[in-house]
């Protein structure tokens, strides 16, 4: 009974999203404000009843109720607790109940808060949200049900796929949805812009939380997932170039580049073409993620669905919403009233040039994803894009950038100086370049991760050159005068240095070790600085895997500093197995072990590395989240000033571009 | 009472279309955002100057700023307009469609029939007397999670899972019960059946393994029949012919399976006993060897070319693959099935059907 109430929720939802999607609208329309009003409470009751769906889901996962096809196909009596319930969006069914589950709590988000929200606006924008869910709905019901029965229930499952049974899965997906969706809402809202023919920096206003909260999950969602891959899929690498990685990259740097224009927004009432531009583009980003994941198109470790029906239903998706956003935007962007002037050397001129290289990165990933797709669909000829592709196109574009954003920190608004700012960064240039010659001396080479790591400490000091020159400047004690500055100027600070730090890491990956080895209990094998020996090689059991272990300490210089105990796990439901990498974190850098195979000798052959840095690629991304948090705290409008005085030498004062 | 928890729900959502249409229809005004983010600005403004952030002059200036944005919103707000028959509209539609609506699609996709089903509380509920088959199952894989040494209950439910269709867990439990207890003909020949179901019909080698370790013991008549059908798969019909001759004229007196099997002997063509049915059989089996498959060949050529020319039935042309397979001519025989496909393309059924029968066959696809 539970089981048909979550399912009949899930049809109402459907139909109440319809509703959203239409009486609003009509409001909006006939400027009748009760017709407006009835958005708010129909997003609510929609989110309940995909709340109490999802609800009933999670129940039929935990009490494994096998008469569920979704259960049965994805879950096994005998899986810890924790995995039942990560299990339940650890498949196609349940990740697109979850999907619909996060845009109507983002709609019931939207009903609920900001006060200051003409109501126009938010039933424009709910609307929007309504169209969005209706199709998902639909989508979920009519091709990928969780909720399909068996007449005649099976009593065992066929278990989830090993390598989703992981505390990594639990948590990345939830992360990778609420940035996905979360820029629904920015995308609804500026839909709703467009529809109501009015964008101001009021209207910057209420979405910017949106923005920096999609954001920051979807910074984290991808952190996790890079880290999820580091340490299951055993291969020691983090970033793959694969599609599905790329899928969630592209949204991420339009949300970047939407993020710094939602501030030029709010605080100059400048940019509205690209703001809008930027929001529909990163929704649309994430919409293709989506279909690239959910479609099939994919063959990979995320791909579990396969299924033309849904393919063809996605891209239908796709295509409504994107193409009628452009269309919409083609129709009512000239209606927007152009916002303030702006000299091209100023913080509005730096944040036009991050949005065009961002957009152009984001146009060679998009180019890398699917150029290969397009030809096989074509030609029938598989490429495959990696690697290389990317390091000749993303990266020489991405450098630049980096080299670039402590100097649009330190312009002022409207029109700004270059020379000053150089000046001002002095400090952090000469550490730059110690840096590169330092490690030049030491380490030789490569030389792109001297450059790279150079180019980091640079971006590191000089996100704070800013913060510093303020600190230090007027009266008052240093901490008080630090502390007093706008929670949004310590916001950009730590989020540039976040980017800083994770460039840092990747740049030490040139310095990283790997061996390859045949090891036997007693032996030890050299990998950096470090010394390995297997202590002992003895199998286990957990609840629904076999398992072998190879117990290993690590030493550094004869002294025991860490132990690790990689495995081999075989899943015997699924007849697969794999492998459960023994990680030591030492400092800043990791000692990464890997099984190969267990031989019947005795022996285990093994994949060792060490890694110095390494996982500052992750704490970066942390601190990129934590900037966008401190920024999200800070709920000054704040207001962008204009020294007025031409031609004199003024103070100037830089503005946070959070 | 599952229909009166949906009729809840259902009026629970028409709840949240009506309620904001029954409410005055009296709003705030539509500028109040603006003004209040104005006078946000203002204050923060003057709280910036206050604490020495930004000089006099400038703040003079940012304050003339917002309130020429301020002024410069205003302007384009729409007048409300105050509207009477809308809300009934929507209120109506919302009563009748919710409902209709969400019944339709749940009738198409619902299964209100059927109650939850929790693991624990099945297998509670079921009594150990009449434990249904699945609920044994799962008993016994539990107690094989815990003793997979147990080679016994692996050898008990291994031709359940092979009953039940689980024919890779069939496989491994065979194969366990043959490590664990030694192999016996009963065990070779369920991992043999086993090993063909998983190859869809197609006698691996290593099924014909497990059939020829089986059929050392001569009373069990499923591993002779499938070395037999191996016999055939390998475009062998006289030894396969021979094989099930043998198996039914030592079946035991009324055996069950002897029917079918004398059936597919004559399919073969040499029917112990009986013979040939038609004239031209009779006239041909009449003739010395050399000359007989010189006339059957003729006859199946001549078929062959009455079908491309002037096409034919879903049956001709399977008689036609079969032949050239039995003459042991497997290219001929994949040309004549790709012949009835183009032949019968429009037919799905007959498509599969020759699926079928080009798998029985080994042909491949």
């Amino acid at each position: 009974m539970i089981v048909e109430t979550g399912h009949y929720a899930l049809v109402l939802a459907f139909v109440l999203a319809l509703f959203q999607a239409i009486v609003p609208l009509i409001g909006v329309r006939l400027a009748d404000a009760q017709l407006m009003r009835s958005a708010r409470s129909i997003a609510l009751m929609q989110f309940a009843f995909v709340a109490l769906a999802y609800a009933a889901l999670t129940y039929a996962h935990v009490v494994s109720d096998f008469s569920l096809v979704n259960v049965y196909e994805n879950s096994h009596s005998a899986k810890p607790l924790v995995y039942k319930i990560s299990g339940v969006w650890g498949n196609h069914e349940g990740s697109m109940l979850l999907w619909v589950l996060v845009l109507s709590i983002c709609g019931a988000s939207v009903a609920l808060f900001s006060r200051i929200m003409p109501e126009t606006l938010r039933a424009a924008a709910l609307a929007v949200q309504g169209w969005i869910g209706a199709a998902f709905l639909l989508f979920v019901l009519a091709t990928s049900n969780p909720f399909a029965r068996f007449a005649d229930a099976p009593l065992e499952g066929r278990d989830l796929n090993p390598i989703l049974q992981d505390p990594g899965l639990a948590i990345h997906p939830p992360l990778l949805y609420l940035g996905y969706v979360g820029f629904s809402v920015t995308f609804s809202f500026a839909a709703a812009a467009l529809i109501c023919g009015r964008l101001d920096a009021g209207w910057a206003r209420i979405v910017r939380p949106w923005v920096l909260v999609a954001w920051m999950f979807l910074t984290l969602g991808i952190a996790m997932g890079s880290y999820w891959a580091y340490y299951t899929l055993g291969w020691g690498g983090f970033w793959f170039w694969d599609p599905v990685e790329n899928a969630s990259l592209m949204p991420w740097l339009a949300g970047t580049a939407l993020l710094h224009c939602m501030s030029v927004m709010q605080k100059r009432d400048a940019l509205k073409i690209w703001t809008i531009f930027l929001a529909i583009l990163a929704f649309s980003l994430s919409l293709l993620g989506t279909f690239l994941v959910r479609s099939g198109v994919l063959t990979s470790v995320h791909a579990f669905a396969n299924d033309p029906a849904r393919g063809v239903f996605i891209l239908a998706i796709l295509v409504l919403f994107i193409g009628g956003a452009l269309i919409l935007f083609a129709l009512r962007a000239n209606t927007l009233v152009p916002g303030g002037v702006f000299a091209p050397v100023s913080r509005e001129g730096a944040l036009v040039l991050n949005n065009l290289i961002l957009t152009c990165a984001c146009a060679t990933v998009f180019i890398g994803t699917l150029y290969p797709l397009a030809l096989e669909a074509l030609t029938g000829d598989k490429i495959s894009v990696g690697a290389p592709y990317f390091n000749l196109t993303f990266v020489p574009l991405c450098l630049p950038l980096a080299l670039a954003m402590p100097f649009g920190q330190q312009l002022a608004w409207k029109r700004g100086n270059l020379l000053g700012a150089a000046q001002r960064l002095t400090i952090a240039i000469g550490c730059g370049l110690v840096a590169v010659i330092a490690l030049a001396l030491i380490k030789g080479g490569p030389v792109l991760s001297i450059i790279a790591a150079g180019l980091a400490i640079f971006l590191i000091i000089g996100s704070f050159a800013d913060i510093a020159a303020r600190t230090l400047r007027g009266e008052g004690h240093v901490l008080s005068r630090a502390l007093g500055l706008p929670r949004s100027a310590w916001a950009t600070s730590i989020a540039h240095a976040g980017i800083g730090l994770t460039l840092f890491g990747l740049a030490s990956t040139g310095w990283g070790v790997e061996e390859i080895a045949r090891m036997r209990p007693g032996q030890a094998v050299t990998v950096g600085p470090y010394e390995l020996t297997v202590t002992e090689i003895k199998p286990g059991r957990g609840p629904n895997f076999d398992e072998t272990v190879a117990h290993t300490v690590i030493r550094a210089g004869g002294v025991i500093v860490a132990q690790i105990n990689p495995a081999q796990r075989f899943y015997p439901v699924r007849q697969m197995s794999r492998a459960e990498a023994g990680i030591a974190t030492l400092g800043f850098g990791q000692v990464y072990m890997s099984l190969a195979e267990v031989n019947r000798n005795g022996t285990i052959d093994a994949r060792l590395y060490w890694k110095p840095f390494v996982i500052l690629i992750w704490i970066g991304a942390l601190v990129m989240a934590a900037g966008g948090l401190l920024s999200l705290s800070d709920r000054r409008i704040g207001f962008a000033y204009v020294t007025r005085r031409r031609g004199a030498a003024a103070p100037v004062l830089p503005q946070a571009a959070e | 009472m599952i229909w009166v928890i949906f009729a809840a729900m259902t009026g629970l959502a028409v709840f949240s279309v009506l309620w904001p249409l029954s409410r005055s229809r009296r709003v705030a005004p539509a500028n109040l955002p603006n003004i209040s983010l104005y006078e946000a600005q203002v204050a923060e403004i003057d709280r910036d100057a206050a604490s020495g952030l930004i000089p006099a002059q400038d703040a003079a200036a940012a304050k003339a700023d917002a309130a020429r944005r301020l002024l410069a919103v205003s302007a384009s707000i729409p007048a409300h307009v105050p509207a009477q028959r809308n809300a009934s509209i929507a209120a109506a539609a919302a009563l009748v469609l919710i409902p209709a609506l969400t019944l339709g699609l749940y009738s198409r996709f619902g299964r209100p029939d059927l109650p939850d089903a929790p693991l624990a509380a099945r297998l509670q509920a079921t009594d150990p007397g009449k434990m249904d088959m699945a609920a044994a199952i799962v008993r016994i894989e539990a107690h094989l999670r815990e003793h997979p040494d147990d080679g016994r209950g692996w050898n008990v439910i291994a031709p359940v899972y092979l009953r039940l269709g689980r024919v890779g867990d069939a496989r491994r439990a065979f194969s366990e019960a043959i490590r664990l207890l030694g192999d016996s003909p009963v065990r070779e020949a369920g991992l043999g059946e086993a090993l063909l179901a998983e190859a869809q019909g197609v006698v691996t080698a290593e099924a014909r393994r497990a059939f020829e370790k089986a059929s050392a013991d001569p009373s069990l008549p499923q591993p002779r029949y499938y070395l037999g059908l191996a016999a055939l798969q390998d475009g062998k019909p006289d030894d396969a012919r021979a094989i099930w001759t043998k198996l039914a004229d030592e079946a035991p007196a009324g055996a069950s399976f002897v029917p079918a099997l004398r059936q597919k002997i004559a399919a073969l063509g040499g029917t112990p006993g009986t013979g040939p049915q038609s004239d031209a059989g009779k006239s041909i089996a009449a003739l010395p060897p050399g000359e007989r498959t010189a006339a059957i060949r003729s006859m199946v050529d001549g078929l062959s070319a009455r079908l491309q020319q002037n096409g034919g039935s879903l049956d001709e042309w399977q008689r036609l693959v079969r032949a050239y397979s039995v003459l042991n001519e497997p290219e001929k025989a994949r040309a004549a099935l790709a012949n009835a496909r183009n032949n019968l393309a429009s037919d799905a059924a007959a498509n599969s059907e020759l699926d079928r029968v080009a798998r029985e066959l080994g042909l491949g696809g």
